[in-house]
């Protein structure tokens, strides 16, 4: 599979990015070059491998434990603050551009 | 082929709409789903927020076990089958209410799938498939409108954000727009009867997405679909569709096709309209959330959830039919919520006659509702006070006369029967002489009846005190009555 230039702008877009003319000339190479290792690890058979989205549910778990009990650890019972508090307001708001004190403010949104 | 111009309504029969419904319901859990920020509606605009929340760097999610539970319970409740395990993935997309860029759902691999919810269709029962309930993030809530800069400016308060819910995607078996709302009533009503969400359309916490095309009757193919969104009662659904519907049969009449696209309904003025949105903007790039692990509800866990599923709607429903002997009409009414229903039987279960409760339900308590244009929740009578009423006619102590007048008493001044028994009770006649007087003359005006009596008929004396409390317009003291029959039919 190669990527195209027109890949390249719509990922650009996906991602709210603006690029250059030479950015899109270097990611046009890059892409190209992750994509190109991709299709060499396609060449494996992986008929009866199953995917693994996260290496951690098959490293660093007790493997004495099974089913529900195995991933029980990565939960939490529903407790208000149990793992830590809410931030104060003024906390929460401080890196925003732009708030009147109490929301967030960004530029007019009009349509989702 | 000469045609001749149809009428919409003819060219509306050739067609049949086919609808998918799409529904989000907020959980009732006290946190949200990733982190243990607070989840309550109605709080200081971004005061339940945290690292987590607001995607800021380097935080991580953790699973709220709670949030699972609720979800497998509904998901059971709605006859799914729950994925032993399940996968949580991004859903990637910009818009400021969202601040991590994605929101964390399932995709591929949902919680649970193959489910249905039956509505009433055709005299009997019509299954809707429900091909997915899965768990998710909401977003916060973007304000357009109120501010001085509003011109220029979005507020943004995220105090939504992380709070759980479930989708629940339909199949597009639908085939109008009443069986939408149909499904519609039926889903909140399990929904409400499990009790994992208030299902409050006014707080958004349930919010509806409809998914609609139409295709000429015989046609296999699916027409293209419009989604209409930003509906917020099950009547506007149903209002939403049928207009959809329409504007689609009339715009493929005219030779025209159908957009693709998300349309907005105007409730003011009954119609949706398209959304200026971009060509192919949707492409949400889903992949497994690598910061959570897969989502694992094994058989021990599923059996402890299934135990927590109450008796549904429908079955209760069925049952009440059935014990109390009241209407499938009355049963609809008495099992709108689950809290109602817990009322109207715990009362008829205290009460001497269960069914003399559901009578009085039936008989007096509902026209009277009806006619004064009440729900059932506003009803001045309550359901211990229709127990108690119950009761009352039960040993005789006040005839159905007077407990229709009591009724209309209570309607009229809004208060609770017992309130307005305590003050209205008919004064008791027991003056021994006064009662004598009465059954001296029941007796000589129905001589056969004392003859059988007499003649070892005993379960006769039932009609002499109905007899008797009648004359004395329900007045006399039924134990007095009983006692002074046994002298004067004895002697």
């Amino acid at each position: 599979m190669k990527v195209t230039e027109a890949d390249v702008l719509r990922v650009a877009e996906l991602a709210n990015l603006e690029l250059t003319s030479e950015e899109r000339v270097r990611l046009l190479k890059d892409l190209n070059s992750i994509v190109g290792y991709v299709d060499r690890l396609n060449q494996l058979d992986t008929t009866d491998v199953p995917p693994m989205a996260q290496v951690s549910d098959r490293y660093g778990v007790d493997q004495a434990k099974t089913s529900s009990e195995r991933f029980a650890y990565a939960s939490r019972d529903d407790v208000l603050h149990g793992l830590r508090p809410s931030l104060e307001r003024q906390e929460a708001l401080k890196n925003a551009p732009q708030s009147d004190g109490e929301f967030f403010k960004v530029p007019k949104v009009i349509e989702k | 082929m000469v045609t001749t111009p149809e009428s919409s309504v003819q060219a509306l029969a050739r067609y049949e709409p086919v609808i998918g419904l799409e529904v989000h319901v907020q959980l009732l859990t006290a946190t949200k789903i990733f982190c243990s920020c607070s989840t309550k509606f109605g709080d200081p605009p971004n005061t339940n927020v945290c690292p987590v929340c607001l995607g800021w760097p380097g935080a991580l999610p953790v699973l709220n076990r709670k949030a699972v539970e609720y979800a497998t319970l509904a998901a059971m409740a709605l006859n799914c089958r729950i994925n032993e395990q399940s996968i949580f993935a991004r859903k990637n997309y910009f818009y400021p209410d969202l601040p991590k860029g994605y929101q964390i759902s399932q995709y591929d691999k949902p919680l649970a799938e193959h489910g249905y919810i039956e509505i009433p269709g055709n005299g009997g029962r019509k299954k809707i498939g429900i091909t997915r309930v899965h768990l998710e993030e909401d977003a916060g809530k973007s304000l357009h409108e109120g501010f001085a800069d509003s011109r220029d400016s979005t507020y943004l308060d995220l105090n939504r954000c992380g709070v759980p819910l479930i989708e629940i995607v339909s199949e597009p078996d639908i085939a109008t727009p009443g069986e939408a709302f149909d499904y519609l009533t039926r889903l909140k009503e399990i929904i409400l009867y499990t009790g994992v969400s208030d299902c409050n359309m006014e707080e958004g916490s349930l919010r509806c997405d409809a998914n609609v095309s139409v295709r000429p009757k015989g046609q296999e193919k699916f027409g293209t679909k419009t989604e209409v969104k930003n509906v917020n009662s099950f009547r506007f659904i149903k209002q939403a569709l049928e207009y959809e519907i329409e504007r689609q049969v009339e715009l493929i009449q005219s030779g025209g096709r159908v957009e693709q696209e998300t349309r907005l309904f105007n409730a003011a003025e009954g119609k949706t309209y398209g959304m200026r949105s971009k060509e192919h903007a949707h492409d949400y790039r889903y992949f497994p959330e690598p910061d959570l692990l897969p989502l694992v509800v094994d058989e021990k866990w599923e059996e402890a959830v299934r135990r927590q599923i109450p008796e549904l709607p429908e079955a209760r429903r069925a049952r009440m039919v059935s014990e109390y002997g009241i209407t499938a009409y009355d049963a609809g009414v008495l099992t709108a919520s689950r809290a109602l229903a817990d009322q109207f039987e715990e009362a008829a279960r205290a009460a001497k006659n269960p069914k003399r409760v559901a009578n009085l339900v039936q008989g007096e308590l509902m026209g009277r509702l009806k006619s004064k244009g009440l729900e059932i929740e506003q009803s001045p009578i309550s359901m211990k006070g229709v127990a108690f009423s119950a009761d009352l006619v039960e040993a005789g102590t006040i005839s159905g006369k007077i407990v229709k007048d009591l009724y209309d008493l209570a309607f009229e001044r809004g208060q609770d029967f017992p309130a307005i028994y305590e003050k209205e009770k008919p004064q008791q006649i027991t003056d021994t002489g006064a009662i004598e007087k009465i059954i001296d003359e029941i007796l000589a005006a129905n001589p056969k009846q004392v003859e059988q009596y007499r003649a070892g008929k005993t379960t006769v004396k039932g009609f002499f005190v109905g007899q008797v409390m009648k004359a004395s317009k329900g007045q006399a003291n039924p134990q007095m009555v009983n006692e002074l029959l046994d002298k004067k039919l004895g002697s």
